[in-house]
């Protein structure tokens, strides 16, 4: 059972690392516009003078 | 004024400069605009005619190329436009010229206070199903290996390991995801009420508790997994919940702010500035143009006019109006020019009456108790005392005191109120989408129950079973070629009469080099011949007006002039063009249908007789709305009120249940449960179906619930309820409750709405303010 020991670090801390992404993103803004981000990846002029 | 936009023609209509010769124009944006501490203003518009996803790169880069502008990002999904700038002089008007030069209509747009905090609790909401999510797969990784240890070769070492893990993942997750649930039902407890957030609460606090004194005593079973899925499911039906309600409160509010409410102030030097109505104050004094629509509340200080008041009363006589007179927001001035003091609802007149008739009915309904808080009530009682009573026989039947106790426990825990808590927001999520989709936007999350409980329907007659907006009755007396091109010339007017002419002619080509003098009519070069549109006086027809008018006091007139050719467009409000239809197919579903009008008897007779309606009646004001209902009510009928008035705003607030059209007043859109799009009358139909649907699929899940609990509770009672068993339990039972939450959707064909809905709302291009 000593395989535990750094198996159970690695599954929690996956999950930490996507429970984190996750905020990021909320707080990021990037669930604000779902609608609008799935249509502007198929814009080819993705850099634009703002 | 509602006018159907196709694209064309509102490309080729907002392309048409703004002619209102003599008058500064420009709209003063400044009281909606927000300056963040890096002194960057922002303002927020919402856009119509965003159709498709090429509409994005369009508007950001047309708008990319105006000077001083920093920023430009649209929100597809909310169709709002938000622009950023630092450079002083910018002026946000120019932001509104150049999208219209593109073909989009855009409006400031100022987010509602609820919206804000809806959008905060949604995050937050969101945060805590994150965290719920996480804990709930990492505690099921250790259970699973738990629950195969226990039946193999597992140590109790490293049981307690996997315990004590999930109990430091789970009573920080619990405490954080939790808080939803546990503020409820403190506020609950405060008010001594009981709703379903109590028993949520005390089943998670009780299970984690009981968890953790089993893991410190080394025990087999632990109930952290039960109690963290159990937050996870409930708030995913949370979240799932407001997603629906933000939607359709974004598309109100876009609506709303499309309807781009100005007025023209008046400055103290006699100077005139277009301004939203939101920054007009009492004692301003402001210009009503003839053909405006009045956009505030007050009494005329200047000028003579008639109005046409059937937004207010429901009257559909002109209404004439001089000095002294009160006019109220949402009449549309048919004659001269007005000049209006603002004031704000004084004591008697129509509007205070009407503010103080909406708050006592308002205050009467929110008496009305919910379906899932009367299920609560009774559930959380027999639950307690179930609990409490197992751990009494246990103890009587020799059980030592702790295992008594864990079985009590574990009936707590098995009847978790899950299934019982989704059953009925997960129909109400899918019934308000369907609503949604048939283009009815609901406005309070009990809607969906009373109006299915209704058994009878009561219309308004004026704007709500006919047009808001007048059609031409004497279509069949005109020529035909002068009609297309009063149609064609209409195009180019802001006349609301013209405005309402030119609807029926949606893809036909505006005249060329139209000229507009305000007030009067609009005019153009045809054939070598001018052609007029306007006032009987514009036309030169006075003559032909007078006699057509004759013993009508209803119509409005508008001429048309080609060369020496004139006709007289005799215009009123029509039923709405499925009204009758409506009206049939609610009859043979068993309702009754009463009309209640502010008209005189004899449009409203009419009217009744058309639809095949027995009971109407007519010259009623809002306190005599409200004394039909209430004789309605006595006689044991739960009422529908379908209006639009402001004359209808206490009714709406009265009745079990209410709906209006988005052209409605204010303050009757504020009263009413839910708004429904377009000109068609099915949206009415179709939410009472929906709504009757959900609210019987709502009762089955609450049977189903009370099923499962009857099988559960026994064995639990028993003792042999182990975390597992508890585990398969409430989650088959929540996804049972949440499939079949899915049938609230209408069956295929079934709607009345079909066919102009479905294009009506996702896009709010046809459908405009």
């Amino acid at each position: 059972m000593n395989v535990l020991v750094y198996l159970l670090p690695v599954a929690l801390g996956l999950g930490l690392t996507g429970l984190v992404a996750f905020l990021w993103a909320l707080k990021s803004g990037q669930y604000d516009d779902l609608d609008g981000a799935a249509v502007r990846i198929l814009d080819d002029d993705d850099v634009r003078r703002p | 004024m509602s006018v159907a936009i196709s694209s064309p023609v509102s490309a080729t209509r907002a392309a048409a400069p703004v002619a209102t010769p003599g008058v500064a124009v420009g709209i003063d944006f400044s009281s909606l605009v927000t300056v963040a501490a890096d002194g960057t203003r922002h303002l927020d518009l919402a856009v119509e005619g965003i159709t498709c996803a090429a509409c994005i790169g369009d508007i950001e880069r047309g708008l990319a190329k105006l000077p001083g502008l920093d920023r430009a990002r649209l929100n597809y999904t909310n169709r709002r436009l938000g622009v950023d700038w630092t450079a002083p002089g910018f002026d946000p008007a120019a932001v509104v010229a150049r999208l219209a030069e593109l073909g989009y209509r855009a409006h400031p747009f100022e987010a509602s206070r609820e919206e804000a905090i809806e959008a905060a609790q949604m995050r937050f909401l969101l945060r805590c199903l994150a965290v719920a999510g996480f804990a709930a797969m990492n505690i099921m990784l250790l259970s699973v290996s738990v629950w195969s240890g226990n039946v193999s070769d597992i140590t109790d070492e490293t049981r307690d390991l996997f315990h004590w893990l999930s109990a430091l993942i789970a009573l920080p997750a619990a405490a954080y995801a939790g808080q939803p649930f546990f503020r409820n039902a403190a506020r609950a407890i405060r008010n001594r009420s009981m709703t379903m957030d109590v028993p949520i609460s005390l089943g998670v606090t009780l299970a984690l508790g009981m968890s953790l004194y089993e893991t410190i005593h080394s025990a087999h079973h632990a109930y952290f997994d039960s109690a963290v899925m159990l937050l996870f499911f409930l708030l995913l039906g949370r979240v799932l919940d407001q997603v629906m309600r933000r939607k359709t409160r974004a598309v109100a509010g876009n609506l709303m702010a499309l309807r781009g409410e100005t007025a023209t102030r008046i400055g103290a030097d006699g100077t005139l500035q277009e301004v939203p109505v939101r920054a007009i104050r009492p004692g301003d004094h402001v210009l009503v143009r003839p053909g405006e629509r009045i956009a505030v509340d007050g009494v005329v200080a200047e000028g003579l006019s008639e109005l046409d008041a059937s937004l207010v009363t429901g009257e559909t006589a002109r209404e004439p109006v001089g000095p002294g007179g009160r006019v109220y927001a949402g009449t549309v001035n048919l004659g001269g020019a007005l000049t209006v003091a603002v004031t704000a609802a004084g004591q008697g007149t129509l509007l205070d009456e009407v503010n103080r008739l909406v708050a006592q009915a308002a205050d009467a309904r929110s008496r009305y108790l919910r379906l899932a808080d009367r299920a609560a009530r009774i559930y959380s009682p027999i639950v307690h005392v179930t609990a409490l009573a197992t751990a009494i026989g246990w103890m009587l039947a020799g059980a030592s005191t702790h295992d008594a106790i864990i079985t009590a426990i574990a009936v707590l825990i098995i009847t978790c109120p899950c299934a019982l808590a989704l059953a009925v927001p997960a129909t109400q999520v899918v019934a308000s989408g369907a609503l949604f989709r048939a283009g009815v936007l609901l406005q309070s999350a009990d809607a969906i129950e009373r109006m299915a409980a209704c058994d009878t329907v009561v219309f308004d007659k004026t704007g709500t079973l006919t047009t808001p907006e007048p059609r031409v009755v004497n279509a069949a007396a005109v020529p035909a070629d002068l009609m297309e091109l009063a149609r064609r010339l209409a195009l180019s007017s802001h006349h609301p009469l013209a405005m309402a002419l030119a609807r029926d002619a949606l893809g036909r080509q505006p005249l060329e080099g139209v000229r507009e003098t305000t007030g009067q009519g609009v005019a153009a070069l045809v054939d070598g011949a001018e052609v007029r549109l306007g006032s009987p006086a514009f036309c030169d027809a006075q003559e032909a007006a007078r006699a057509a008018l004759a013993g009508d006091g209803r119509s409005t007139v508008i001429c048309v002039r080609h060369g020496d050719r004139v006709s007289v467009l005799l215009m009123h409000q029509v039923l709405r063009r499925d009204a009758a239809e409506v009206v049939a197919a609610l009859k043979a579903r068993g309702l009754r249908i009463v009309i209640l009008s502010g008209d005189r008897p004899g449009p409203v007779a009419e009217a009744a007789q058309a639809l095949g309606i027995t009971d109407a009646r007519a010259g009623l004001d809002p306190a005599g709305k409200i004394a039909a209902l209430e004789r309605l009510a006595g006689e044991g009928c739960r009422t529908l009120m379908v209006g639009d008035g402001l004359n209808d705003a206490p009714a709406l607030a009265a009745a079990h249940a209410s709906l209006s059209p988005v052209t409605a007043a204010h303050l009757a859109q504020a009263s009413a449960d839910g708004l429904f799009l377009g000109e068609r009358l099915g949206p009415v139909a179709d939410a009472l179906a929906v709504s009757r649907r959900a609210t019987r699929i709502m009762r089955e899940n609450l049977a189903i619930a009370v099923v499962y609990n009857l099988v559960a509770v026994p064995l639990a009672m028993m003792g042999y309820v182990t975390p597992l068993i508890a585990a398969a339990a409430m989650s088959g039972s929540s996804i049972i409750v949440t499939v079949n939450a899915l049938r609230a959707r209408l069956p295929r064909g079934a709607a009345m709405s079909a066919p102009a809905a479905p294009a009506a709302v996702p896009g709010i291009a046809r459908v405009a303010a």
